[in-house]
């Protein structure tokens, strides 16, 4: 397939290096001399100079074919919202990915229907959590196009679905049981699965129904 | 009539001051407090230090209540994602953004914002100047 990666910094470069390994085609775009320099040693024609976000930079990258995925992967939060907009709007890529740096820009890209998009913040800060639980049900995973999330609950001793198989439990509507962890082994959830004290359940849900999850199986 | 101006640069604090003069209340944001200088020394109305497309300021600076916002910052597209923000999020009737670059300034334009650019009035005015020049020798064209 065929790629443009906007933004040659670590992420960008290193991307494009992986794309390129895959057997893709790539275009990598950056603006900054002293970075270009040093791509183009490695890159040689597939790195371009220019920035991402003016036309004709897009156009010389091939933009107009479409290619198959847009990455806006460049440090600047508004820059990245740009490039997406106008790689599908103005050119009809048919996916983009865009990188958030600053967590707190996370609504603007969804209010622009930017999707997907990756923050390492945000990422990090789910993983501290998974690691260090400070809450009973913990988010793992968002699925934006979806409208589902994945989240972990710590099934306790005084847990009311402590000694109940999964079939007997009334979840709520648009929620369903994935797997249950026992012992470091890991287990599809199904009808007749019982649920123990110290089993880590990942469940699948649309946000909004982690109460009612949480009601039914930890009554916090 | 209320008005919100990110970026008070030589063209933010000087729309500030023209607004200002015609009876709005205005409000202007920039990310560099020494901006405020540019508002002269007795600015009567609200200015706040922050950057532009950052929600809780733009709440602190009052955009629910706002008529008019004017993204002047001196970043195209920080001014075009002001401006999505403005229209989308808070619903602002009258959002005018400064974009530099003609070709992204058409885009967004198409697309329904209101787009002012310096960079193409400058181009059609000084075309259109060099052609009013009574030049000898030069030949009428049709």
């Amino acid at each position: 397939m065929y790629v443009v990666v906007a933004g040659g910094g670590k992420v960008g470069a290193n991307v494009a290096r992986s794309l390129l390994r895959l057997g893709h085609e790539v275009t990598l775009i950056e603006q900054r001399r002293d970075r270009f320099d040093r791509l183009e040693d490695e890159f040689e024609h597939q790195v371009q100079r220019g920035d991402a976000t003016e036309l004709f930079v897009l156009e010389r990258a091939g933009l107009a074919r479409p290619p198959d995925i847009v990455l806006a992967l460049t440090g600047d939060d508004e820059d990245n919202m740009v490039i997406c907009q106008l790689a599908k709007e103005k050119y009809g890529a048919p996916k983009v990915i865009a990188r958030v740096n600053d967590p707190r820009n996370q609504a603007h890209f969804d209010l622009l229907g930017i999707s997907p998009t990756v923050c390492a913040t945000s990422s990090i800060m789910a993983l501290v959590e998974h690691e260090v639980p400070e809450h009973d049900l913990i988010h793992l995973l968002e699925l934006r196009k979806e409208n589902l999330e994945i989240v972990e609950v710590q099934i306790d001793r005084d847990s009311p679905s402590a000694g109940k198989r999964v079939e007997t439990l009334e979840l709520p509507e648009g929620s369903r049981l994935i797997s249950v962890m026992r012992n470091g082994q890991s287990e599809i959830a199904v009808g007749s699965t019982m649920l123990e004290a110290g089993d880590q359940v990942l469940a699948i849900l649309e946000p909004g129904k982690e109460d009612e999850l949480r009601r039914v199986l930890l009554r916090t | 009539m209320k008005a919100l101006i990110i970026g008070c640069g030589r063209v933010g604090s000087s729309v500030a001051l023209q607004l200002q003069r015609e009876g709005w209340d205005v409000v202007v944001v920039d990310e560099n407090e020494d901006a405020l200088s540019r508002l002269g020394e007795h600015w009567p109305g609200a200015f706040l230090v922050g950057h532009g497309i950052d929600t809780d300021l733009l709440r602190e600076a009052g955009i629910e209540e706002a008529d008019a916002v004017i993204a002047a910052t001196d970043g195209d597209n920080t001014n075009i994602v002001i401006g999505e923000v403005a229209q989308k999020r808070f619903d602002v009737k009258c959002v005018v953004v400064r974009v530099l670059d003609p070709a992204r300034a058409e885009f967004y334009a198409a697309r329904g914002m209101r787009t002012v650019c310096p960079t193409k009035t400058a181009i059609d005015k000084m075309a259109e100047t060099v052609r009013t020049c009574e030049l000898p020798g030069a030949r009428a064209t049709a």
